[in-house]
C-alpha cells in the first residue's frame, strides 16, 4: 500500500461522492415506498401491460439484431474491403444520437410522409402507433451496442481455428457454427446483454416514433413518465421493477465475461 | 493408390514475390527451411486452399486443386489435406476427442467418439480423450493435434513448425514420434521449420527458402556437403569466414580471409567466396604448437565464449571473423579454454568448402 498523503485522501473523496450520487436515486426508488405498496401498484392494467409489452416488444428486437447482426458482424470481422472503416462508423453512429433526434430519423425513413412511408403503406405495413414501430426503434438503438461487441469477440477468434475447421472438412458456414460462434460466445453474449438492456430503457425514440398508448405503445418507461404526475407510487413500482431486471442483466454480463461455460468444455 | 504432389505458384507478398516450383512423390517428405518470413508458411496455405496465390496451379496426382488459368480453385474443405498447425490451433471449447471428430464427418455419429479416441490412442494420447486443450501440455496438444490431422486420413500432411512450441526435451521425444508417423505416412508430406537440425530428422528431401525462392534443394547430406551459398551453408550449421580466393599450382586454392590470414580448401574457385567449415571439423590446438599433421589450415584465434552444451562444448572464436568449433567437454577441461585465451584452430583443407557469397 501506498503511504496516505493528501493526494491518496483526494482519490478516495472522489470516489464516495461519485458512489453516493450514483447510488443515492436508486436506492431512493426502493426506499420511498414501502415494499407493500410497491407490490400493489404494480397490479395496475397500465403497469402490467407496459412491462408484458416491454418483455415482448424487446425480445422481438432482440432476436431480429442477433439473426441480422451476427452475420453483419461476422463479416465486418473477418474480411477486409475498401470503405470498411465508414461502414463501421456509421453502424457506430446511433451509439452517439440523441434519442430525439433517433425519433425524427426513423419518422423521416418510415414514417407516413417519409421516405419509406409509401412503399409500406402500399404493403399494408403501419409502423406510426403501432407495437411494429416500438420494435423498429428499439433494435435501431440498441442494434450498435450488439454489433460492436460481437465484431470484436469475432475478430477475437485466432483465425487458425477457422483455417483448422476447413482443412477439417468443414465448409464456411460449419466453420461459422461450429468454431466461431461457440468461441466467440462470451462476447456475444455480452452484446446481447446490452443491446437488452439499452432496449428495455428506451424512451425517446420510441415516443417519437411510435407514440404512447397504453397496451400498444407504451412500454415501461414511456409508462413511468405517464404516470409520474398523476401516480407516483406506481411509477415509482415500476421503476423498482426495470432496476431490478437493469441489475440482474448486468450481473449477467460480468458473470457470462467470465465464465467458464462458453469457451468452456463440452465433453 | 497414392499419388505425388506438384505445385507451381507465385504470390505477392509484403515485401517479395512468393515463387515456387515443388513436387513431392508419394511417402516421402520435403521439408521447406529458411528464416522467419521467407514464405514457408504461405506455401502452405496456398496449398491448403486458405491463400489464393496470383497465379500457378496445385495437383495431386490426376486431381487438380488449383489451376488459376482453367479457373479450378478448390476450397480447403474440399482438398483433403491434413494440416498440423504451429501452435497447434486446438478448438478451445471442445475435448481432445471431440477436436479429433471434427473432421469425422462422414463416420455415423454414434462411432464418432470410439473412432476418435482410437486414433488418439494410435498417437499416445487415448487417456486424454476427454481433457480440454487448455489442461494439456505443449507435447499433449501436438499429439491431439497430429491425431486430428490424421484421423481423415488426408492424402497430403502438412506440418507448419510442428516442434517449435514445443521445450527442448519434449521436442526430442516428438521428434522421433513425427519420425515414425511420416515413415508409415503413404501420402506425400510437407514441412516447414526454420531448424535444419529438424528438417535433417524428418524430410527426405530439404529445400533452402529465402525470400520466396527456393535458393538450394537437396538431401539432408548432399546440402551439408557442398552448400551453394554463404546462406546455405550458415544455414546447415556451418561456420562461414569471407576472403578471396586464387589457385595454386599444387591444386588446391588459397583463400586470403577478409580480417588477415589464409586458409586452404581443396575446392576450385576464384575471387570473393565463403569459406564454409562445420564446427566439429575444428580441431584447437595451444598456442606455439608445431604443425605435425596433414591438416593445412591453421589460423591463431581467441577465445570469445564457451557454451557447454550436455557432453560438448561450443567455442566461440576470433580469428579476424568469427568463428566456432566444437569439442569435447574432455577436451575444454585439458586445455582449460575460457574467454581471452589464445589458441590455434586447426582444420583440413578437404573439410573447407568454398561457396558463393
Amino acid at each position: 500500500m501506498n503511504r496516505r498523503g493528501p493526494f491518496a485522501v483526494l482519490l478516495v473523496a472522489a470516489l464516495a461522492v461519485t458512489l453516493a450520487f450514483l447510488i443515492l436515486p436508486i436506492v431512493a426508488i426502493f426506499a420511498d415506498t414501502p415494499p407493500g405498496d410497491l407490490i400493489d401498484s404494480l397490479g395496475s392494467d397500465a403497469s402490467r401491460d407496459a412491462l408484458w409489452l416491454s418483455l415482448k416488444t424487446t425480445l422481438a428486437a432482440l432476436i431480429v439484431i442477433v439473426v441480422v447482426g451476427t452475420p453483419a458482424a461476422y463479416l465486418l470481422a473477418t474480411r477486409e474491403f475498401r470503405g470498411k472503416s465508414v461502414v463501421v462508423t456509421a453502424i457506430e453512429l446511433p451509439l452517439v444520437l440523441p434519442p430525439a433526434v433517433a425519433g425524427i430519423g426513423l419518422l423521416a425513413a418510415f414514417g407516413p410522409k417519409g421516405i419509406f412511408g409509401s412503399a409500406l403503406a402500399d404493403a399494408g405495413i403501419e409502423l406510426v402507433l403501432e407495437t411494429a414501430g416500438v420494435i423498429v426503434a428499439l433494435t435501431f438503438v440498441a442494434a450498435p451496442f450488439y454489433l460492436r461487441q460481437a465484431q470484436a469477440a469475432f475478430a477475437a477468434v485466432d483465425p487458425d481455428l477457422l483455417a483448422a475447421a476447413r482443412t477439417l472438412g468443414a465448409g464456411e458456414p460449419r466453420a461459422f457454427w461450429r468454431v466461431a460462434i461457440p468461441c466467440a460466445g462470451a462476447g456475444i453474449s455480452t452484446g446481447m446483454a446490452l443491446a437488452w438492456g439499452r432496449a428495455l430503457g428506451e424512451f425517446g425514440a420510441t415516443l417519437m416514433f411510435a407514440g404512447s398508448f397504453q397496451g400498444i405503445t407504451q412500454t415501461a418507461p414511456l409508462a413511468i413518465f405517464a404516470s409520474f404526475s398523476t401516480d407516483f407510487p406506481a411509477a415509482l413500482a415500476l421503476s423498482a421493477v426495470l432496476v431490478a431486471i437493469s441489475a440482474a442483466l448486468l450481473l449477467a454480463v460480468k458473470l457470462l465475461g467470465r465464465s467458464p461455460l462458453l469457451g468452456g468444455v463440452q465433453a | 493408390m497414392s499419388s505425388g504432389l506438384e505445385a507451381r505458384f507465385a504470390a505477392g507478398l509484403r515485401e517479395f514475390e512468393l515463387e515456387l516450383e515443388l513436387a513431392v512423390e508419394p511417402g516421402t517428405c520435403l521439408a521447406l527451411v529458411g528464416p522467419s518470413g521467407a514464405g514457408k508458411s504461405t506455401a502452405l496455405r496456398v496449398i491448403a486452399g486458405l491463400h489464393r496465390p496470383d497465379s500457378g496451379s496445385v495437383a495431386l496426382g490426376e486431381r487438380p486443386w488449383l489451376d488459376r488459368e482453367r479457373g479450378v480453385d478448390l476450397p480447403p474443405e474440399r482438398r483433403d489435406c491434413g494440416y498440423l498447425f504451429q501452435d497447434y490451433a486446438l478448438f478451445p471449447h471442445l475435448s481432445a476427442w471431440r477436436n479429433v471428430a471434427f473432421g469425422l464427418k462422414e463416420v455415423p455419429r454414434r462411432e464418432r467418439r470410439e473412432r476418435a479416441t482410437a486414433v488418439l490412442s494410435r498417437f499416445g494420447a487415448g487417456e486424454l480423450a476427454d481433457a480440454p486443450p487448455r489442461e494439456l501440455s505443449g507435447g499433449e496438444r501436438q499429439r491431439v493435434a497430429l491425431a486430428r490431422a490424421l484421423a481423415r486420413d488426408p492424402a497430403l500432411l502438412m506440418l507448419d513448425e510442428p516442434l517449435s512450441a514445443l521445450d527442448s526435451t519434449t521436442a526430442a521425444a516428438a521428434g522421433r514420434e513425427l519420425a515414425t508417423t511420416l515413415a508409415a505416412a503413404e501420402g506425400p508430406a510437407i514441412l516447414v521449420t526454420h531448424d535444419f537440425a529438424d528438417a535433417a530428422l524428418l524430410a527426405d528431401r530439404i529445400a533452402v527458402i529465402d525470400r520466396g525462392r527456393v535458393i538450394q534443394s537437396g538431401s539432408a547430406a548432399e546440402l551439408s556437403a557442398q552448400p551453394g551459398s554463404a546462406f546455405v551453408a550458415d544455414f546447415t550449421g556451418a561456420a562461414v569466414l569471407f576472403g578471396t580466393a586464387r589457385a595454386t599450382a599444387s591444386g588446391t586454392t588459397v583463400v586470403a580471409l577478409d580480417g588477415g590470414g589464409e586458409v586452404r580448401s581443396s575446392d576450385p574457385a576464384e575471387g570473393e567466396v565463403g569459406v564454409a567449415v562445420y564446427p566439429w571439423e575444428i580441431t584447437l590446438e595451444p598456442p606455439g604448437t608445431e604443425a605435425h599433421g596433414s591438416a593445412l589450415n591453421r589460423i591463431e584465434a581467441r577465445v570469445t565464449s564457451v557454451t557447454e552444451v550436455g557432453s560438448r562444448a561450443r567455442i566461440g572464436l576470433l580469428a579476424g571473423q568469427p568463428l566456432v568449433a566444437e569439442i569435447t567437454g574432455e577436451s575444454l577441461a585439458r586445455l582449460g579454454l575460457a574467454p581471452g585465451v589464445g589458441v590455434v584452430a586447426t582444420w583440413k583443407a578437404t573439410a573447407t568448402r568454398l561457396v558463393a557469397r
